[in-house]
């Protein structure tokens, strides 16, 4: 099985050579893969060098000219490094673009603090009109990215992760998945979570809802899942859709846990799994957290 | 409808409300008027049209002077200026503004914008020219750094850059603006920033395979 990171080379080169109003810039990162796709393309295949306030600048103009920029780099210098220009260049100017981070919040965790970003779909959550996709698995990354490509000129953030599920969902974009029923509560498993929190759950009397598209947040799926216990498990910041939750629920009395990554620097190397278990999203961790907020 | 450079300061006073308003009183007024007067071709709804995208977003009066005399914004919209309703504020924003190519005010946005927006029509096989006007102490700004190097790099020949240099940036520019694009392979000129004729000549030189500069010197703000 390809990565999530692969199957995005693979969709993209594709998508650069069926239609033409697609471009690609890069920042170094992630440019070796599209090398034939740039000779084949030179005008649309744009390596700005290390410069990410440009790269963001560049998909900006592009989409201003009429073109559907995607722009990819790793997920701390997409959206944190130049978040003005995301602010600015794209939604300000009122252009669309398709932005594809990889790493993520904890992928690399040699490469410490500065290569996680944990905090990136919680600062687009301070902007309007962005769609946010998650994808656990490279089928649905290929599904959302082309749905995202394909979506007008919409804003679009494709979250993608080396931490995947062992199997493919049938996503929708904006639409939950029901994939267990159960009568106590609900966890809502986002992306790469959903392994641990099947496993987490086995056995507990828990509606478990998938999402792989996270903005915007499909309320009506939360609601229609009946319970008052909620909890959610997100593989960025902890807590970042329970603002969602909340409104979704807000005519209810009810009750939200956000489980996902501390806001606290974890000054640890090792391994994702490592990371996993200290944040407390392996199945274990999961399972005492969520049986600690709804009582078996 | 065309208006002529001597009623400017008559539409820059229905924003200011002041009785008179000499042309130099505004650093970009004379950039601005030769680029749309002589040079800039096309309506802002042809996709063609050449662009402009003015990214030393403050102070815009000389820019929306300029647009309601060339017929881009309508006249009256000067008098509501900064007002609550108006399309016209002390920075632009292009979703109230037809003719205004992007919105700006935060510095260092138009040039990146602008080699975006170059590469785009570049990559449909549009040929129309890209200008961006920025300020000297804008040029402080990285991201004008990242942009020009990148363009030089490419020598993007439809990317061109007016530099309004009132020598306003804290720490000056030891050996000159124009040595900063000219390091990167750009074209540059340096002229005087009220001078109609050398502005013009400036502006339409030729620079083959490479972008353009032009640094328009006016008297310094301090």
């Amino acid at each position: 099985m390809d990565t999530m990171r692969e199957r995005f080379t693979t969709v993209t080169t594709e998508l650069l050579e069926q239609d033409p109003r697609t471009a690609l810039v890069l920042a170094d990162i992630g440019a070796a893969p599209f090398e034939e796709a740039a000779r084949r393309h030179p005008d649309r295949v744009l390596n700005v060098g290390i410069r990410e306030q440009l790269m963001i600048g560049v998909t900006g103009g592009l989409a201003l000219a009429g073109m559907r920029p995607i722009a990819h780099t790793f997920a701390s210098f997409l959206i944190e490094r130049p978040f003005e220009q995301v602010k600015l260049d794209l939604g300000h100017q009122g252009v669309g673009a398709v932005l594809v981070s990889a790493l993520g919040s904890y992928d690399w965790p040699t490469g410490g603090r500065t290569h996680m970003a944990p905090g990136d779909v919680a600062l687009l959550d301070t902007l309007p009109d962005w769609t946010v996709h998650v994808p656990g698995h490279p089928d649905e990354a290929e599904t959302l990215l082309r749905h995202a490509v394909a979506d007008g000129d919409s804003l679009v953030y494709v979250r993608l992760s080396a931490h995947q599920n062992a199997e493919p969902q049938p996503v929708e974009p904006g639409r939950f998945l029901t994939l267990r029923q159960g009568g106590r509560g609900t966890v809502l498993a986002v992306g790469p979570m959903l392994d641990a929190v099947l496993a987490a759950t086995e056995g507990l009397d828990l509606t478990v809802l998938y999402a792989a598209s996270v903005r915007p947040f499909d309320g009506a799926a939360l609601r229609a899942a009946g319970h008052a216990d909620v909890v959610l498990v997100e593989p960025y910041l902890a807590g970042t859709s329970n603002n969602e939750a909340h409104q979704a629920l807000a005519d209810l009395p009810h009750r939200v846990l956000g489980l996902g990554v501390p806001r606290a620097e974890h000054r640890h190397y090792g391994t994702m799994e490592e990371h996993l278990r200290a944040y407390g999203l392996d199945a274990a961790g999961l399972r005492a957290r969520i049986t600690a907020f709804i009582p078996r | 409808m065309t208006t002529s450079y001597a009623q400017l300061p008559a539409l820059i006073s229905r924003m200011t409300g002041a009785e008179k308003h000499g042309p130099a009183a505004l650093s970009t007024l004379d950039a601005l008027w030769v680029l749309y007067d002589r040079v800039l071709t096309g309506t802002p709804e042809d996709p063609d049209r050449d662009r402009f995208l003015l990214s030393k977003g403050h102070g815009p009066m000389a820019y929306y002077a300029v647009l309601a005399a060339k017929g881009l914004l309508p006249v009256e919209w000067l008098d509501g200026f900064g007002d609550y309703d108006s399309p016209l504020g002390h920075h632009p924003d292009r979703l109230l503004i037809p003719a205004a190519e992007i919105g700006s005010g935060s510095l260092g946005h138009g040039l990146p914008l602008a080699v975006g927006t170059a590469l785009g029509l570049r990559a449909q096989g549009r040929t129309a020219a890209v200008w961006t006007l920025i300020g000297d102490a804008e040029f402080d700004e990285g991201s004008n750094h990242e942009a020009l190097a990148y363009a030089g790099a490419l020598g993007l020949e439809r990317l061109h850059a007016v530099v309004i240099d009132n020598s306003s940036a804290t720490h000056g520019w030891a050996g000159g603006i124009a040595a900063r694009f000219a390091a990167h392979n750009w074209s540059t000129a340096t002229v005087d920033g009220h001078d109609h004729q050398a502005l013009f000549e400036a502006y339409t030189a030729r620079h083959p395979g490479r972008p353009h500069a032009v640094i328009a010197r006016v008297e310094p703000k301090n």
